[in-house]
Parts: structure tokens; C-alpha cells; sequence
């Protein structure tokens, strides 16, 4: 709250973190993979995490997504602090992960992946009810402007934007509240990074937040409000889109000083 | 495409046959070889002896192919997961003695005997999804330690008078009974209209959730194929002793499992499994659990398919299960059109399957060709299957780029 006053800028930020993590410290044997890091994330907002390689980026989100548990730090969510003991409870949360491998089953087609562990059945016979399941599918895919000639083909028919637009739709359809997306741009062509980067803009304009890890620094600029750096464990510089320059960040990232684009905080 | 023909209708036939060349290229090319097979078998079978295609011919390869569809079913089931299962023979024989030693030597009445030795195959089957999944052994593995292992109890089981004859007329009624034309044609009519209604109901409710419709036009072909052989097999068996109890076994058995794996979690869960096992698992599906719940479908089946050859040959001995029960289950399965990289398939190729591998023994059988061609031309078959099946993968992963 006092940071987002601070910045007075939209009445957005005036609102409080849809998750906030405070003092996360994260050690795998000698190796100190977070220390001390504080990151949040407002409704309706886009994030980019981004760092070098060994940064400590991936560490970060698999704190938020529950696979690892903080040595210490606190997570909170909507305002409370919550108990963050494994994947189900960040699940239970509504935070969902999108993986560069986006675990699509690519034999079934894509309401099938849309409700996968989630059929949704008709009793008594307890059959699946596809009809059901095809309107939401459709519903969703729509609301997201995902353009998908035909949702009961196979995925492995779908380019790489699509696949990753189903993977996304996933996580909306399961009224996600806060989406991570790894790299998601990484596989793509420029056509296809479009359409992902079009499909993160309008989660952002659902409510959701949204949280990037990205290596591209011209698709950060392109679609994030905020620029989170990490460094060698340690959050080394927060900027606001609109206010900072592709330079800066790189500064942040490589631990260069850059005179007057000096980081906040 | 004449002017004449209706606007619609054109553009249907167009769509269709669009769609069909669009799937044939990226690999989904379903049993489309398989039927192309066998009628090209069937021909050239006919071609060689006027009496392969007669009634009574005909009759008897449906009840030859009853055991090895039964072990196939599961075979499908199983290959769906990108699983083998090398016990299916083994487990064939044991449960087949199993029921015989009840029947025979401790007079047990039919139905728990028949009882016994299918469930001999289900606890079978548990225990090596159990071993399988809790230490990771590969299928194959577990399964070939199955294969002796089963096979030693099979033994065992029969024990010094090594052949049982069975004379419980209940346990020979299986393969041995045969019903009257007029109930064969009541139950084609049934199956007809319970079709008809299944595919109207289907377009009702897509129209009613506001979905676009599927192509009339494939909806009617279906309805119109699917009669066809229906009515034309009944037909056929009407001409010689009626619809053998079997093949209605078999047919139930497939008829069930399809719906089973195709519209039911548990079914949608298996293709995930063998589509991509580790987006199942995240998606929280218990994989593990799904995989043990296949295995031990699989012994079942087996054990089912040999109380099945058992019934038909009225007696059970050491080589019960041995030799190429095994090899032509899996065969059948991937005949079929079900694939062995998992993920693809349909339970329906275990029938397709056990028919082209069936008219080639039976066909072979009428001509007094000896095992040795048997055995080379059932490989070479099995062969071609598998070469489809690799050319449509490549196929589909050139277009899913």
C-alpha cells in the first residue's frame, strides 16, 4: 500500500496486492537462490520478472505456484497471509502456472485439454457431456479472442501461439486470479508472439493479474506496466514501463550503473 | 460434381472428402487401412476358394476370432497407455485352467468357475500395474516376468493329468450356442435404432446448447454404414446356424469399453496418460492409479479370452495360451489402427484386427496352406500395420509443426 501510494499514479495501484510476497529467502544447500525478496502483483497488472540466467526467476515462481516451500518470508493473498504448503494450495488460491512445455495432451483435442481432470459428466450414466463442455470451451476461447478454427481438433494440429493461447485458456476457464506465464514467447515466430502477447494484454484488461518471465526486453516493453529485476537473488530494481528505458533495465539486470536511470527504491 | 446435384449436398461431399484427405495427410488415418485390408483379404480369399465367403465359413471365423478379440480389447487398452502387456498369453492359459480345475476336479458349477478364473486375471493384472507403477519397471518387464511366471502356474495348476476336458455344458455353451435367425434380427434392429436415436439425440443437444452442427451428411453415411453391416452380418449368420452367443459376448465386451474410453473420465483420462503423462499428472489426474486400474483390465480380458478358447475347443492342457495367442492379440490390436507410441486408438481395432488376423488363418486353413506361410504372411501383415502406424506419426508431426 505505501509503495502504490508513493508512486501515486492510476487509482489501480491504489488497491492492494492480489498477492505480495515479503522477505522470501530461498537456499538450496551453499547455493542462497533468494534472499530476501519482496514482489507483488496488482489486479489488472502485468509483471515482468526478469534476470540473468541463475537469477533466481525461476525459483521465485515456483514459490508462488507452491513447489517450493520459502526457508523464510511470508506470502500473502487479497490482503491475508496465507498458508502456501504445496501446488494444490497456490492452486486453491488461483494462481496457475503456464510452463514453456504447457502441458498440453497433444492426441486429445482442445476441450478436451481446456477440461482435463475436469470432465464434466451428465448423470446418471455418468457419461462425459461434451455439449456442455464445448459452449464454456467456446465461451472462454472467445472471451480471450484466441482464434481456433475448430476447439475439437487436436492440439497437435494448433501452431505454438495457439498452444500456448489453449494453455492460457486453461487457467482463465479455471478462474484464475493471477497467471504466471514462463517464457512465454520463446518458441515463437513474430506473427505468433503477436497473437501471446495480444492474449496477455487482454487478461490484464479481465482483472487478472498477470506475472512474465520474459527474455525478451522489447516484449516486456511491449505489454508490462511493471519491470521487476532480479539479481543474484536479490529484487535489484523495479520499474515503471512508461517511466524507464530498455537501458535501464539492462543496468539492473547486469548490475551496471547508468547515472541518472538509477533503479527505484 | 454436376450442376444438377443440389448446392448443399455438393458442398457436403466437397467438405467431407476435403476433411478426408486433410486427415489422411497429417496422419489421422483411423481404420480406414485395416477395412481396406480385410476387404482386399476377403477378395483374394474368395478368389482362391469359392466357399471362404459362404455363410457357414463366415460363421465359424467369428467364433474362431472370439478369444483373441477378448485378449485384444485389453491389448488396446493397454497400448492406449503406450504400455505393453507380455503376459496376456499366460495369464490366457492360467485363468483358462483355473476354470477348468474348478469345473473338473472340484465340480464347481459353471458361472463361479468361469468366475474364478477371470478374476484370477484381474488380481494378476493389479498386481503388475501395482509393480509397474510403484517401481517404475517397465512394462515390459514386469509383464515378460509375468509371461514365465504365469505360465509356470499354469502348470502348476493342471498338474500331472495335464489335459482337462470340459464337460459342463454351461462352460461349452460360450462358443457352442448359437441363436435362432429371428432373435439375430431382433437384436440388429435394436442396435440400428439405438444407434439412430444416439447420433439424433447428439445433434439435438449440440442445437440446443447453440454449438454448430456436425455435417449432417457424415452423421447419415455412419448411420447408413454402420446398418449396413449390421444387418448384413446378421444376414449372413442367418444363413448357416443363427448369431453364435460369442460373438455377441465379444461384441459387448467391445461395445462397452468404447464407451467406456471414449465417453467417460476414466476412458478421457487413458488417452491423457498415453498422450502426455506428465500434463495428466499436473492436470491431477492419478496417473498411477489409472495405469494399475488398465493392467488390471488387461489380465481380465486375457483370463475372459481363455475361458473363451476353452469353451470352444472343450478342453484346457498345458498349451493352453501358448504359441501365438499372445503375438496375434497384439497384432489384432495394432492391425487395427491403434497405435504402439500410445494416445491413438480405438478399442474397435481389436475387432477389425482379430477379423483380418482370423481370415488369414481360416483363409490359409481352407486352402490347406501349412503353418509356415501361416505364420510368414500374419508377419507380414503385422508388419505393414506397424509401417502405417510409423508413417502416419511422422505425418502427423510434420503437420503439427
Amino acid at each position: 500500500m505505501r509503495r502504490a501510494r508513493f508512486r501515486g499514479e492510476s487509482s489501480q495501484l491504489e488497491r492492494q496486492p492480489l498477492l505480495q510476497l515479503r522477505g522470501i529467502s530461498k537456499a538450496f544447500g551453499a547455493v542462497q537462490a533468494l534472499s530476501n525478496v519482496d514482489f507483488e502483483v496488482y489486479p489488472g497488472e502485468v509483471v515482468a520478472l526478469v534476470g540473468d540466467n541463475g537469477a533466481g526467476k525461476s525459483t521465485l515462481i515456483k514459490v508462488m505456484a507452491g513447489i517450493y516451500i520459502p526457508d523464510s518470508g511470508e506470502i500473502w493473498f487479497e490482503g491475508r497471509h496465507v498458508p502456501v504448503h504445496g501446488p494444490r494450495d497456490s492452486a486453491a488460491l488461483g494462481i496457475a502456472t503456464v510452463y514453456q512445455d504447457l502441458a498440453l495432451c497433444d492426441n486429445l483435442d482442445v476441450v478436451a485439454n481446456l477440461y482435463l481432470g475436469r470432465e464434466e459428466v451428465a448423470r446418471p450414466a455418468l457419461l462425459i457431456s461434451e455439449e456442455r463442455m464445448e459452449f464454456r470451451a467456446r465461451e472462454v476461447l472467445k472471451s480471450l479472442d484466441v482464434k481456433i478454427p475448430n476447439p475439437r481438433s487436436p492440439v497437435a494440429g494448433l501452431s505454438g501461439g495457439q498452444r500456448q493461447s489453449v494453455a492460457v485458456a486453461r487457467s482463465v476457464m479455471w478462474k484464475a486470479k493471477i497467471v504466471i506465464l514462463d517464457e512465454p514467447t520463446a518458441a515463437l515466430g513474430v506473427q505468433q508472439t503477436k497473437q501471446v502477447l495480444e492474449l496477455v494484454l487482454r487478461l490484464r484488461t479481465q482483472g487478472l493479474g498477470v506475472i512474465v518471465i520474459s527474455h525478451n526486453l522489447a516484449n516486456v516493453f511491449e505489454v508490462a506496466d511493471r519491470i521487476i529485476v532480479l539479481r543474484l537473488g536479490r529484487r535489484s530494481g523495479t520499474f515503471n514501463r512508461a517511466e524507464s528505458s530498455e537501458e535501464s533495465v539492462v543496468g539492473a539486470i547486469t548490475g551496471a550503473e547508468f547515472g541518472k536511470f538509477k533503479p527505484q527504491e | 460434381m454436376s450442376e444438377a446435384q443440389p448446392p448443399a449436398a455438393a458442398e457436403g461431399i466437397r467438405a467431407g472428402l476435403g476433411s478426408l484427405r486433410r486427415r489422411v495427410a497429417s496422419g489421422d488415418v483411423g481404420s480406414l487401412p485395416v477395412i481396406l485390408g480385410l476387404v482386399l483379404i476377403w477378395a483374394v480369399f474368395q478368389y482362391l476358394n469359392p466357399n471362404f465367403l459362404s455363410p457357414r465359413n463366415l460363421t465359424n471365423l467369428t467364433v474362431q476370432i472370439t478369444d483373441i478379440g477378448i485378449v485384444s480389447t485389453g491389448i488396446v487398452l493397454v497400448l492406449l497407455l503406450g504400455e505393453i502387456d507380455l503376459s496376456v498369453g499366460s495369464v490366457y492359459g492360467l485363468g483358462s485352467a483355473v476354470m477348468a480345475v474348478l469345473s473338473v476336479k472340484n465340480g464347481w458349477p459353471a458361472a463361479p468357475a468361469i468366475a474364478a478364473g477371470v478374476l484370477t486375471g484381474t488380481a494378476i493384472g493389479t498386481f503388475h500395474g501395482f509393480f509397474f507403477t510403484r517401481f517404475r519397471i517397465p512394462s515390459f518387464v514386469v509383464t515378460l516376468a509375468g509371461l514365465l511366471a504365469w505360465f509356470g502356474a499354469q502348470l502348476h495348476v493342471l498338474g500331472e493329468t495335464g489335459t482337462l476336458n470340459i464337460y459342463d455344458p454351461s462352460i461349452d455353451q460360450l462358443a457352442g450356442r448359437f441363436f435362432a435367425p429371428t432373435v439375430g434380427w431382433v437384436l440388429a434392429g435394436v442396435v440400428v435404432v439405438v444407434l439412430g436415436v444416439d447420433l439424433f439425440i447428439r445433434r439435438r443437444r449440440r442445437a440446443a446448447a447453440g454449438l454448430p452442427p456436425i455435417g449432417l451428411l457424415g452423421d447419415v453415411a455412419k448411420f447408413v454404414v454402420i446398418a449396413a453391416v449390421v444387418f448384413g452380418a446378421t444376414a449372413v449368420l442367418a444363413g448357416d446356424r443363427g448369431v453364435p452367443l460369442a460373438l455377441l459376448i465379444l461384441l459387448g465386451f467391445i461395445v462397452g469399453f468404447d464407451i467406456i474410453t471414449t465417453r467417460t473420465p476414466f476412458g478421457r483420462h487413458i488417452f491423457a496418460v498415453g498422450g502426455n503423462a506428465e500434463a495428466a499428472r499436473r492436470a491431477g489426474i492419478s496417473v498411477n492409479g489409472i495405469r494399475i486400474a488398465v493392467f488390471a483390465v488387461s489380465g481380465t480380458m486375457a483370463a475372459a479370452g481363455g475361458v473363451m478358447g476353452a469353451s470352444r475347443l472343450f478342453a484346457v492342457n498345458y498349451s493352453s495360451g501358448t504359441g501365438d495367442i499372445l503375438l496375434n492379440a497384439i497384432a489384432a490390436a495394432v492391425i487395427g489402427g491403434t497405435s504402439l507410441f500410445g494416445g491413438r486408438g480405438t478399442v474397435w481395432s481389436a475387432l477389425t484386427g482379430a477379423l483380418v488376423i482370423g481370415s488369414i488363418n481360416n483363409g490359409l486353413a481352407l486352402l490347406s496352406v501349412a503353418a509356415d506361410i501361416k505364420y510368414m504372411i500374419t508377419g507380414g501383415v503385422l508388419l505393414a500395420a506397424v509401417t502405417i502406424d510409423a508413417v502416419a506419426r511422422q505425418g502427423r508431426q510434420r503437420a503439427g509443426v
